[in-house]
């Protein structure tokens, strides 16, 4: 019954919204062709968002990734509000699992040696590879985020291959403390040097360099981290093997 | 042209929501989220996409450029699905230590 009734449901929403977004352009937009409205300087410009972010987005924030202009520098108060959501969620998850983590714990068998080996091998490349996603983060696609997820997959790893494995629990809030304190410390450095919380205040040097981009790459240096000892901490907290 | 990645996208959110409605197993409700979640993150990208444009990094090799404000928003919805998902996970893990069970029916049946 409630089978039948979610698939009558299903396929009418289906139909619904196939048909609705059917009216959507795809691909055949014109970015410069959209205007917007400037409320402060209470004019009609010429210019639409995202081809502004296009056109200047290299000159007025110094990288050449335009996401991660927008994500870490135009929106970069945005970003601080999602690393806290992905902190809220790592604590949500060590206090959902301690409360059931009072029994007896079971018995754990070893992993393959091919598992143990590999893992003892490629753990530091693992990590090495995150560290070059987040570094580049303004230079190639990528950032602090899907580094960060790099980096827990290293830890993940070690998990896996070996079961009585767990991370140092103060070194993991160290670095994630650290980290989020970097990214309120530019922000409010931002804020007595120039007047505006998250002012990119180093820099730009040249573009498609490392070392540009002003704030950006510490920025996203400390998202990286931040992201990757909370993922380790959930994953830690989900194995749930405790000595 | 019909819009391939719109219907995909209303697949993947409609197949979620069947899920959803559908399914016991807690497990597989999550997933069915997590599809749902997926769906609009694909109909998000695609709105942005402009025919012939490359990812928008700006090297030199390139002039015509996609959207960057919806992959912007997308990497944050990304983030806050994973987040959303560990936590769901984890309530019904510490749901499966108490009861003993993932179906609906019986954890139901456990707390009459």
């Amino acid at each position: 019954m409630k089978r039948i009734l979610g698939g009558v449901i299903a396929v009418l929403i289906f139909i619904v919204l196939a048909l609705a977004f059917m009216h959507i352009p795809f691909g055949n937009i014109d970015l410069a062709e959209y205007h917007y409205y400037n409320p402060v300087d209470n004019e009609h410009t010429q210019d639409s968002v995202p081809q502004h972010y296009l056109d200047e987005g290299k000159k007025e924030t110094g990288s050449t990734n335009i996401v991660t202009a927008v994500v870490v520098d135009y929106r970069g108060f945005d970003t601080l509000g999602e690393v806290t959501v992905l902190f809220l969620a790592s604590t949500g998850v060590g206090s959902v699992m301690y409360i059931f983590e009072k029994e007896k714990r079971r018995k754990v068998r070893r992993a393959n040696a091919v598992v143990e080996t590999a893992s003892k091998l490629l753990f530091g490349f693992i990590i090495l590879f995150g560290a070059y996603i987040f570094v580049h983060g303004h230079l190639t696609p990528g950032g602090g985020f899907p580094g960060g997820a790099v980096i827990a997959s290293s830890f993940l790893l070690l998990y896996l291959a070996y079961p009585r494995f767990h991370a140092e629990h103060k070194s993991l809030n160290v670095a994630e403390s650290l980290a989020g304190l970097t990214f309120v410390g530019v922000g409010i450095l931002g804020l007595f040097l120039a007047g505006y919380f998250l002012y990119n205040f180093l820099p730009f040097g040249l573009p498609t360099y490392l070392f540009s981009a002003g704030v950006i790459p510490v920025i996203y240096v400390a998202v990286g981290v931040k992201v990757g000892s909370e993922l380790t901490g959930i994953v830690d907290a989900m194995m749930g093997v405790r000595e | 042209m019909i819009p391939y990645y719109y219907l995909a996208s209303v697949a993947l959110i409609v197949i979620g929501l069947y899920i959803v409605i559908a399914k016991k197993n807690l497990i597989k409700i999550i997933i069915g989220l997590d599809m749902m979640d997926t769906g609009v993150n694909l109909l998000l990208i695609s709105i942005g996409y402009v025919k012939g444009g490359t990812a928008p990094i700006e090297n030199g090799n390139y002039t015509l450029y996609v959207d960057p404000i919806p992959q912007a928003l997308v990497l944050t919805a990304i983030v806050i699905g994973v987040s959303v998902m560990a936590l769901a996970l984890s309530i019904v893990i510490g749901l499966y230590k108490n009861t003993g069970s993932l179906e609906l029916d019986e954890i139901r049946r456990e707390r009459k």
